[in-house]
């Protein structure tokens, strides 16, 4: 069976499929993302499809559970690269991907998950600064 | 016109990946369009694993075939498995006896121009699809 590797960059993990993938290396990649998660501390993966021809209801749902695993470890997933004729089918088929976040490539990817992490912090930032205002009103 | 099938024997998830590339080198070479290729090999792949799965392992024929009017793609898989009790059940979107999404062959069957599937309790299953070119 051939494995898909997941590199590490920066604060992000990149998963190229490059392979017409076995059953089998779509589950042992799911396996391999959620420990190289944990063992890496990354917040964000990316799995790029740019190589895949079709997508059919057994990635799909790989695709899906890797998304979901990956929130529950504090980690952004997006799909990028989803050729145009890919597209259409997983609709026709009725996958509906839940949670799964897509952009068109791997750059606009990387854009994103940046975004969405300072975008969080800066909503932390500000809950923050509400808890702290009632304090700051004196009571009478 | 009807040639000679290909065929391939599946009997493991690599088999699987061989029906898929199968039915693509037959799907350009019959000049399907992009869109119809992809649809033809995912129903391809969702069938080729039901019968893997669900079949316990099977035969999948690939065939070029002609009308008066234009060529196509005509693919059978073909398992000695339990059979399906409940057909129109099994064609619900959503309902599965296996672990998968239940969207295989209810799926499949909306990828393809004609769909047909023979089956029977203890007797195996038989599904026959053909997509032709526009």
């Amino acid at each position: 069976m051939e494995r898909v590797p997941v590199l590490k960059i920066g604060d992000i993990l990149l998963v190229s499929i490059q392979i017409d993938m076995e059953d089998q290396t779509a589950l042992q990649l799911q396996e391999d993302l959620a420990e190289k998660i944990v063992a890496t501390g990354c917040h964000g993966v990316i799995i790029d499809i740019s190589a895949l021809d079709i997508v059919d209801s057994f990635v799909g749902r790989t695709l899906a559970t890797i998304a979901a695993v990956s929130r529950v470890l504090d980690a952004e997933t997006v799909v990028v690269g989803m050729r145009p004729a890919v597209a259409i089918t997983p609709v026709e088929l009725g996958l509906s991907l839940p949670g799964i976040r897509t952009a068109l490539n791997v750059d606009l990817g990387i854009e994103m998950l940046a975004f969405s992490r300072d975008g969080a912090w800066a909503e932390d930032a500000e809950d923050d600064e509400n808890e702290a205002d009632p304090a700051a009103v004196p009571t009478p | 016109m009807k040639e000679e099938p290909r065929r391939i024997p599946v009997a493991t998830d690599q088999d699987v990946v061989r029906v898929r590339q199968l039915v693509r080198t037959v799907a350009v070479e019959a000049k399907l369009s992009l869109v119809d290729q992809t649809k033809l090999v995912t129903a391809a792949s969702e069938l080729a694993r039901n019968t893997l799965v669900y079949g316990g392992g099977g035969i999948v024929e690939v065939y070029g075939v002609r009308n008066d009017f234009r060529a196509g793609i005509r693919i059978v898989f073909a398992d000695e498995g339990p059979g399906i009790a409940d057909l129109e059940l099994a064609l619900t979107d959503g309902y599965t006896t296996g672990g998968g999404l239940g969207l295989g062959l209810s799926g499949a069957r909306r990828l393809v121009d004609e769909f047909t599937i023979e089956t029977a309790v203890g007797q195996g299953t038989t599904i026959t699809v053909t997509k032709w070119c526009r």
